[in-house]
C-alpha cells in the first residue's frame, strides 16, 4: 500500500512545488500507515531525484523516455495508472496545476476514484475519507466525502509547508514501450519566457490596479517586485486596458495565486480579483478610497494615491534591503 | 464540424454565498443565476469561429446536466447564438457523474468538438472537461487560451508555466477552455432573445452513475484580522511591520 505522488519536473528540475507535494503526501501517509512512493518522468539526474528523498520520498519511480517529451494526458494518465498499480496506490497526490488538471480527472476516471481537487490541508478525517477544499471561488469552504476505495488528491500550489526528513530514497528505473502512435498532441511550436520569476511560483506578488492610471507608470511597481525578488500581476481592467500583459491577470478567470505577501496597488479589490489572491497569507493594499473593499481583505493598509505611495515604498525597501 | 459546447448553471460571481440546512445546502434566495463564465468564453469563441464560413461549422449544441430550474440558463446560451441543447435532467451530482452523463450524449450525438470551461465558479473542481475526454478515450488538451481552425484542423494555445505551446490535436476531441480563448463574452442581442424561445431544448433522462464524492458540508472563510493603517507619511513602518511582525520579506 502506497501514498503516489507523481512529480513533474521543469527542464530535469524540480521547484518548491514538487517538494510540497512530497511533503504533504508523507504527512497523509502517516495518517493511513503507508509510505510515499514517487513517480518521475522525464530526463531527471539522480542527485536531482535524491532531493525527493529528504521531503519522506521511500521509493522513487524513474521513467525516462522521449516519447514523455510531449506532454499528451491520455498517454501520461496510462503510465501513471501503471505505477499506482504496481506500487498498490491507496491515494494518489498531483499538482493543481495545468498539467495535474489535465492527469488527475482523466485518472479518477481510469482508476474509478473520487477527486478532491485543489486541497490545501490534510485531509478532515480517514475514516470516512474527508478533505477541505475552496469553494464558490474562495466565499467558502466544503467538506468533501471521497467514498471509492482509490482517492486522487491534487494540491493547491504554496499552500503547504516543506518537511524536511534525514530520510533517503531508494531510486528504480524503469524503462516502458510506448507506441508513438499513441501520442495524440503534437507540438508546433514552444514560446517561453525565461529568467522571469513566474507569477505562480513567487512568494511575493507586486500587483497593480486602475489606480496606477496608465501603463507609463509601471516602473517603481517593477523595481519594488525586483527589489524583494517577487513577480509583477496585475488586476483585470489593467490587462483588458492593454497596459499589461494578459499572463499577469490575477483574479477569478485570470490567475489565482497564494504567495506569502500580495502587494495591491491602486487596485479596488473586486469579488472577483479577491477570488484570486484571498489565499494569499498576507495582503498589503494601497489605495485612494477607504471604503475600497480590498482593505477588507488586507492586514496592512495605506489610504492614500497609488502614485505617490509607491516610490516612497520602493525607497524604503531599498533602505531596509540596504540597497 | 459540430460543436458542443458544456455548459455550467452557477451563482453570479458577485453572490455572497450563504448556507442553509445545517450548512449543508446552499441558500438560492435571491441568487442570480449565470452560465459558468469560463463555459460563456468557450461558446463566444465557438460562436465566433462558426460566423466565418470557411471552417465550416454545421452546428454549435450547448449541453447541461441540471434540473427544469435551469432552463433560464440554457435559454440564455440559446440567445447568445447556440443553435440547440441538450438537458439531461438531474440534479449534478458530482464531477464524474456529470461527466458521465455527457459522455453518453457525445456518444450518441457525435461532435467533433467539445469545449469545456476549465472550471466552474462553484465547485472549482477543474474535473469534467478532462472526465468526458477519459470516458471516451478521446483526446483532450487542458488550459486552451487561443483555439483556431485550419483546414479542418484545431490549432491550440496550451498554456504552460511561463509561457504557451502550439499544439495540434485530431478530432474528435475534448477543449479545456481558459482566459484569453475570446476576448469578452457575448452579449444576447434582442433578436437573439427572442429566436431563444423557439429553438430546440432536448431534454434526456440521466444514465445511471453512481458519484464518486458527496459534499458534507459548508463553512464560510473566517473573518480576517481587521486591516491595520499605516500613514501615507510613514511608509517605512509598513516595511518594518512586514519584516518584522508578517516575517514576510
Amino acid at each position: 500500500m502506497s501514498v503516489l505522488v507523481f512529480a513533474e519536473n521543469w527542464d530535469g528540475k524540480f521547484k518548491k512545488l514538487s517538494f510540497e507535494l512530497v511533503s504533504y503526501a508523507s504527512k497523509v501517509a502517516e495518517m493511513i500507515n503507508s509510505s510515499v512512493s514517487v513517480l518521475s518522468i522525464g530526463n531527471v539526474d539522480k542527485s536531482e531525484l535524491e532531493k525527493l528523498g529528504k521531503y519522506g520520498a521511500k521509493k522513487i519511480t524513474n521513467i525516462s523516455n522521449d516519447s514523455l517529451k510531449t506532454l499528451d494526458s491520455q498517454v501520461y494518465t496510462s503510465v501513471i495508472a501503471d505505477i499506482a498499480a504496481k506500487e498498490n496506490a491507496k491515494i494518489i497526490v498531483l499538482s493543481n496545476n495545468n498539467t495535474g488538471k489535465s492527469i488527475a480527472p482523466r485518472l479518477s476516471v481510469r482508476l474509478k476514484a473520487g477527486i478532491g481537487s485543489g486541497v490545501s490541508k490534510l485531509p478532515v478525517s480517514i475514516n470516512p475519507f474527508v478533505v477541505y477544499k475552496k469553494v464558490y471561488s474562495g466565499n467558502a469552504y466544503a467538506n468533501v466525502q471521497i467514498k471509492s476505495d482509490i482517492k486522487i488528491l491534487t494540491l493547491a500550489q504554496n499552500s503547504f509547508e516543506l518537511i524536511e526528513t534525514t530520510n533517503n530514497a531508494s531510486i528504480e528505473n524503469v524503462s516502458l514501450q510506448i507506441d508513438n502512435s499513441s501520442i495524440k498532441t503534437q507540438i508546433r511550436d514552444v514560446q517561453k519566457q525565461t529568467g522571469k520569476i513566474l507569477l505562480t511560483d513567487a512568494e511575493i506578488v507586486v500587483s497593480g490596479g486602475r489606480g496606477m492610471k496608465s501603463s507609463d507608470n509601471w516602473k517603481p511597481l517593477e523595481e519594488l517586485a525586483s527589489l524583494l525578488s517577487g513577480a509583477t500581476a496585475c488586476s483585470r481592467p489593467v490587462s483588458d486596458e492593454g497596459w499589461r500583459p494578459h499572463d499577469e491577470h490575477t483574479g477569478q478567470t485570470g490567475k489565482i495565486i497564494a504567495p506569502n505577501l500580495y502587494i495591491a496597488i491602486g487596485i479596488s479589490g473586486a469579488t472577483q480579483h479577491l477570488a484570486g489572491v484571498s489565499s494569499s497569507k498576507y495582503i498589503v493594499a494601497i489605495n485612494n478610497d477607504k471604503g475600497a473593499p480590498i482593505f477588507e481583505a488586507a492586514q496592512y493598509g495605506i489610504v492614500g494615491d497609488a502614485l505617490k505611495v509607491l516610490p516612497k515604498l520602493v525607497e524604503a525597501v531599498k533602505e531596509i534591503k540596504g540597497k | 464540424m459540430k460543436i458542443l459546447v458544456c455548459i455550467s448553471n452557477v451563482p453570479d460571481t458577485t453572490t455572497k454565498v450563504k448556507f442553509v440546512d445545517n450548512n449543508k445546502k446552499l441558500d438560492v434566495t435571491g441568487i442570480q443565476w449565470i452560465i459558468n463564465p469560463w463555459d460563456e468564453l468557450s461558446l463566444t469563441r465557438a460562436l465566433e469561429l462558426k460566423d466565418d464560413a470557411a471552417n465550416k461549422i454545421q452546428s454549435v449544441t450547448v449541453a447541461h446536466v441540471g434540473p427544469v430550474s435551469s432552463e433560464p440558463t440554457i435559454r440564455k446560451a440559446l440567445a447568445i447564438g447556440a443553435d440547440d441543447a441538450i438537458r439531461i435532467n438531474s440534479e449534478p451530482k458530482d464531477a464524474y457523474f456529470v461527466a458521465a452523463q455527457l459522455a453518453e450524449i457525445i456518444k450518441i450525438e457525435k461532435f467533433d468538438m467539445v469545449l469545456c470551461g476549465i472550471e466552474s465558479s462553484d465547485y472549482n473542481g477543474s474535473n469534467v472537461g478532462s472526465m468526458i475526454a477519459e470516458f471516451l478515450g478521446y483526446p483532450s488538451v487542458s488550459a486552451i487560451s487561443g483555439l483556431k481552425i485550419e483546414n479542418g484542423q484545431a490549432i491550440i494555445n496550451r498554456e504552460i508555466d511561463g509561457g504557451k505551446e502550439i499544439v495540434t490535436i485530431p478530432a474528435p476531441f475534448i477543449g479545456i477552455v481558459q482566459k484569453g480563448i475570446a476576448k469578452e463574452p457575448r452579449i444576447a442581442a434582442m433578436r437573439g432573445i427572442m429566436a431563444a424561445r423557439t429553438k430546440p431544448v432536448k431534454v434526456v433522462e440521466p444514465a445511471n452513475v453512481e458519484s464518486l464524492t458527496e459534499m458534507v458540508n459548508f463553512e464560510l472563510p473566517k473573518p480576517r484580522t481587521a486591516c491595520k493603517f499605516i500613514d501615507p507619511e510613514n511608509v517605512k513602518q509598513l516595511v518594518e511591520m512586514l519584516q518584522n511582525e508578517a516575517k514576510v520579506i
